[in-house]
């Protein structure tokens, strides 16, 4: 699955699941970019075929509801939604 | 910002007003949410909520086509939409901010209310008309079909369902 990097501190690996045109998708990714935190992100709806069920395969681990936006932060942390002050207090 | 955003923005503006409902007062955010509706229109044909994935088949997604069939109860609940395009008064005069709210979207797909088996709630064969409904802003129709497009919410023809 291609996920686009965004360089930065590392605090583990923090990966968003997000929609190209969703704006509290697009809102979570300026926030994690202003805190100044590394991490990897894909636009699910702009994935096709088989890269998209696997993406969505692997939502579906963390947030049944496959809903976006929704960050996964080492393996074992899940956001889900843009919630400043829950994403932030994950990442100190 | 395109002209064809700018375009959409005003439309929707103008049939909120008229209907009684706002649109997110943050003009930044409103047009980011427009310019995810032409996306949609562009790679799916209909205008799917940006903030939902969409599978592009119009039936599947009927549900979820801008104003979607949960905005109302979202509206009442939380004083915006999913997407927080569609906002309360309150929000719309400044007053309190759009937070993020949960999804009510069923996940089953038999529970989405264009695939949920539906009754008339009662047949009166009293009635000179059948009255149709509309899933997203419950406006009633007593006539042979249902309107082309619902004069509050402009939701098209597909999306109602015979009431009475």
């Amino acid at each position: 699955m291609k996920f686009e990097h965004v360089d930065g501190q590392d605090r583990g690996k923090i990966v968003l699941y997000a929609l190209s045109t969703c704006v509290w998708c697009k809102r979570t990714k300026q926030f994690l970019g202003n805190l100044g935190v590394g991490f990897d992100y894909v636009f699910v709806d702009l994935l096709q075929g088989a890269e998209k069920e696997s993406a969505m395969a692997e939502l579906d681990k963390w947030n049944p509801r496959r809903s976006f936006p929704t960050l996964v932060i080492n393996g074992e942390k899940c956001i889900i939604g843009f919630k400043e002050d829950e994403i932030k207090e994950a990442l100190r | 910002m395109s002209g064809d955003a700018e375009k959409l923005f005003s439309k929707l503006d103008a049939d909120a007003r008229k209907s009684g409902y706002f649109l997110n007062p943050d003009s930044a955010f409103t047009m980011e949410l427009v310019e995810g509706l032409l996306a949609n229109e562009k790679r799916y044909g209909h205008q799917a909520c940006p903030c939902r994935l969409a599978d592009g088949n119009r039936l599947e997604d009927l549900d979820i086509i801008c104003p979607c069939d949960y905005r109302d109860a979202d509206l009442d609940d939380f004083g915006a939409c999913y997407c927080a395009l569609y906002v309360s008064k309150e929000i719309a005069e400044g007053k309190a901010k759009a937070e993020p709210l949960p999804d009510r979207r069923p996940v089953g797909r038999n529970e989405r209310p264009q695939f949920r088996e539906k009754k008339p709630g009662r047949t009166d064969s009293e009635l000179s008309h059948p009255v149709w409904r509309c899933r997203v802003c419950g406006y009633l129709a007593a006539r042979d079909e249902p309107p082309g497009i619902c004069p509050i919410c402009k939701a098209t023809k597909d999306r109602f369902d015979r009431f009475m």
